[in-house]
């Protein structure tokens, strides 16, 4: 596949040469536990019936391959699923804690803002939870109703300590998942669900990492910066392909992929550049990540403005049962976008 | 007054030790029932299968009083149930059901046999397979398939589908996603109901106009929240019933991994509890009606562990059958189920022939089958309801929800 990986992919010594496997997300999600269990003899999988491979299959195979020990279900209690996990980390283990849905995230949020996001400040670096890594579906499948569709993040990045990803790709997912894993930071990764079998690609079997806190111009464009991340990002691909076919308006579409730390001067170059700047999600627009983005964009890119920054998000409703489709930014309202800030 | 002793059941499995795997689904089952009825004129006493108690006596008898009309009225029921319950299962085959759909069909006697044992005064409130508590409680089988199609005919005019149904009329508090959530809520609706029997919260023994029943599953009894509502509900003695709808499996994880204790009945020490055959609608009643008399006196919260087991899988995306065996499967159903056995209970009592048991099940299908077409032909919800209901005053402006979808033309930015 040729994109823009750049500097934002790093090789590990020691991999196979270019070998690549079709593989979907949920795949390549598997491959990078795997690869993570046997680099790692200290990596334990643990969540809600991840045993048997898990509801959407992401530790199919795990457990017969690496053990019992090492790949076991949990009861059904979330705020002790992380917490467990942060007292192996904190005890120098890699504790790979699934919870099942991200809808189903809140009772652990207590632990995983006030103690996981806080070990390493609140005692001066003497302890830590590097190890965590905290895994969950997110976001809008067509049918899931309130409680199987929500993209919690923004309860997440509002919390220094953390680190925050979403893949948009099996590619980018494996190598995501792989460098979170290894972080040294309490990580909490969300995997696009509808993305789980629909996008697939050629993805390297080797063991390789894409780099945290890097922001990846998927697209080059000159006349309006898409921001977005998971599965919006091919959202904004058809935002992109329309613009230039209908609008002849030229997008550049960036993917965030880290989301706490962002990468800043990646946006910041792109949109002194273009000059335009829509940014999209499927959390609510009232204090979504979007509005972090546009804060800083029109802060630090103003004079290089042309049109007021842009959010298309979902609304400010839980999320809803029949209303799905009217609900997500799709492509029509963010071509929609595309077109007030050209015609500003 | 005649009694007709029917087959030899013997209570053996009261005495079996509890075994850890889901294999002994059988072992926990109490024993097979003896079909003992005592026939008197229009009134009977049935005998069920004695709960195994934990700090409390229990029923006094296992024998526990009912009516012809009680009974005509349970078979209805429990066969609309099962009914409702396959239809859905082939509705959500035939893709006119999508998203999550969590059926009942192996559980409906703990539904019956708790709606026998309380008015609807008392409060129910339950988890996300709720489909037969909102039937049981009131509603329609209409109005319910169509809120699993999602149209504006439904219980919830199509904004919640399977998992949030509510009849707040009859007091059923829905119809919760997120497993455990409601036992909380259930002793706070308990809190209520001691609230405005006494007008205001004594923290010792009172008595109670009503009660609540907190149902949950085996999985949502290993939650957090459960252990801080029924810590609660003990110090201030709230009328709160904990259920535990024990059908050996939270998804796809064994009651037996998931619980370090697996007699929940005992788990939430010092609560007493019983533990109850779920698949016998009127051990059930005896218990649901027992616990209800505790907690209205004034005694504080109850556990019922209700040993029963869910034919379908976890929800419709489950096929039920990674973690368990097909032959376990209709083992219950042949051994169990709790149509059959009420249906064997109706046989013995001798008020209705076999003709007529047959004439209500093919009333019921005639009426399933109309719901079922209703519920293809209710339009979909209007898009205003896309965001009405969020705030108690709609406000006036919903950021997406005037078409213009936050960017609008921009216009606001050019003024000066």
């Amino acid at each position: 596949r040729n994109g823009k990986r750049g500097e934002g992919t790093r090789r590990l010594a020691g991999t196979a040469g270019g070998e690549t496997k079709k593989m979907n997300l949920v795949q390549a999600v598997n491959n990078a536990l795997y690869l993570a269990l046997e680099t790692d003899p200290k990596a334990i999988i643990f969540g809600e019936d991840v045993g048997f491979g898990g509801v959407f299959r992401a530790t199919v195979d795990l457990q017969e391959r690496f053990g019992k020990h090492r790949v076991f279900n949990t009861p059904l209690c979330e705020q002790g699923i992380a917490g467990f996990g942060i007292g192996v980390a904190a005890e120098g283990g890699t504790a790979i804690a699934e919870i099942q849905f991200a809808d189903y995230i809140y009772p652990a949020i207590d632990q995983i803002c006030n103690e996981a996001a806080k070990y390493r400040f609140r005692s001066g670096g003497q302890f830590d939870v590097g190890g965590l890594t905290i895994r969950a579906p997110c976001g809008a499948v067509g049918h899931g109703g309130l409680y199987h569709s929500q993209s919690p993040e923004a309860y997440l990045t509002h919390t220094p300590g953390l680190v925050v990803v979403v893949p948009r790709s099996p590619a980018q997912a494996k190598g995501l998942l792989l460098a979170s894993i290894r972080r040294k930071d309490p990580v909490v990764f969300f995997e696009p669900k509808a993305l789980y079998r629909s996008a697939v690609e050629e993805v390297a079997v080797g063991d390789y990492e894409v780099a945290l806190e890097a922001a990846e111009v998927v697209e080059e464009g000159s006349d309006v910066t898409l921001i977005g991340y998971g599965a919006q990002v091919g959202v904004l691909r058809q935002v992109c392909a329309l613009a230039k076919q209908e609008l002849s308006v030229s997008c550049e579409i960036i993917d965030l992929q880290t989301l706490l730390p962002w990468d800043r001067e990646t946006v910041f170059a792109s949109v002194r550049k273009t000059g335009r700047c829509i940014v999209s999600h499927e959390a609510p627009v009232t204090c979504g990540f979007g509005a972090e983005v546009v804060a800083s964009v029109q802060q630090h890119c103003f004079l290089h403005l042309e049109a007021p920054v842009t959010r298309v998000c979902g609304l400010d409703t839980p999320f809803p049962l029949a209303h799905e489709k009217l609900y997500v930014p799709d492509v029509t309202r963010c071509l929609d976008a595309v077109k007030h800030v050209t015609s500003f | 007054m005649h009694s007709r002793v029917v087959g030899v059941g013997r209570m053996a499995g009261l005495l079996r030790p509890a075994m850890p795997l889901a294999s002994n689904v059988h072992a926990h089952a109490l024993g097979s029932r003896s079909m003992t009825v005592k026939v008197n004129g229009d009134k009977a006493e049935i005998e069920y299968a004695p709960c195994q108690t934990y700090k409390n006596d229990g029923p006094a008898t296992n024998w526990i009083d009912t009516t012809k009309e009680e009974v005509k009225a349970a078979l209805k029921q429990m066969v609309t149930m099962r009914r409702m319950e396959i239809a859905a299962d082939l509705m959500y085959k035939s893709q006119l059901i999508k998203g999550f759909c969590h059926l009942y069909d192996g559980q409906e006697a703990v539904a019956v046999g708790i709606e026998l044992g309380c008015t609807k005064k008392d409060h129910i409130i339950t988890s996300y397979r709720d489909h037969c508590f909102q039937f049981s409680r009131g509603d329609s089988v209409k109005r319910i398939l169509a809120e699993l199609t999602g149209r504006e005919g439904g219980s919830t005019k199509g904004k919640g589908g399977s998992m949030h149904m509510y009849y707040p009329r009859n007091n059923f508090w829905g119809g919760n996603g997120i497993v455990g959530a409601q036992m909380p809520l259930g002793a706070g609706l308990a809190m209520g109901a001691k609230y405005l029997t006494n007008k205001g919260l004594p923290r010792g023994e009172a008595p109670s106009d009503a009660v609540c029943y907190a149902l949950c599953g085996d999985g949502a009894a290993n939650q957090g929240q459960v252990f801080e509502a029924t810590n609660i509900a003990y110090l201030w003695k709230l009328p709160c019933i904990f259920v535990v709808e024990n059908n050996k499996y939270g998804m796809g994880t064994s009651a037996a991994k998931a619980a370090s204790n697996e007699e929940f009945y005992t788990r939430y020490d010092p609560l007493p509890g019983l533990k109850v055959d779920g698949m016998d609608c009127f051990a059930v009643k005896a218990a649901s009606q027992y616990a209800r008399k505790w907690c209205m006196e004034g005694k504080g919260p109850f556990v019922l562990e209700m040993n029963t087991y869910r034919y379908h899988g976890h929800s419709m995306s489950d096929p039920g059958l990674t973690y368990r065996s097909r032959e376990e499967v209709s083992g219950v159903r042949k051994a169990r189920d709790p149509v059959d056995k009420l249906k064997k209970i109706v046989a013995e009592l001798g008020w209705m022939t076999e003709q007529e048991v047959k004439d209500v099940e093919k009333q019921v299908r005639a009426e399933v089958d109309e719901a079922v077409e209703f519920s293809k032909t209710s339009p979909f919800p209007a898009v205003s309801e896309m965001y009405t209901d969020v705030q108690a005053e709609n406000p006036a402006y919903i950021r997406g929800t005037d078409g213009v979808y936050g960017h609008g033309t921009c216009e606001w930015a050019r003024k000066e």
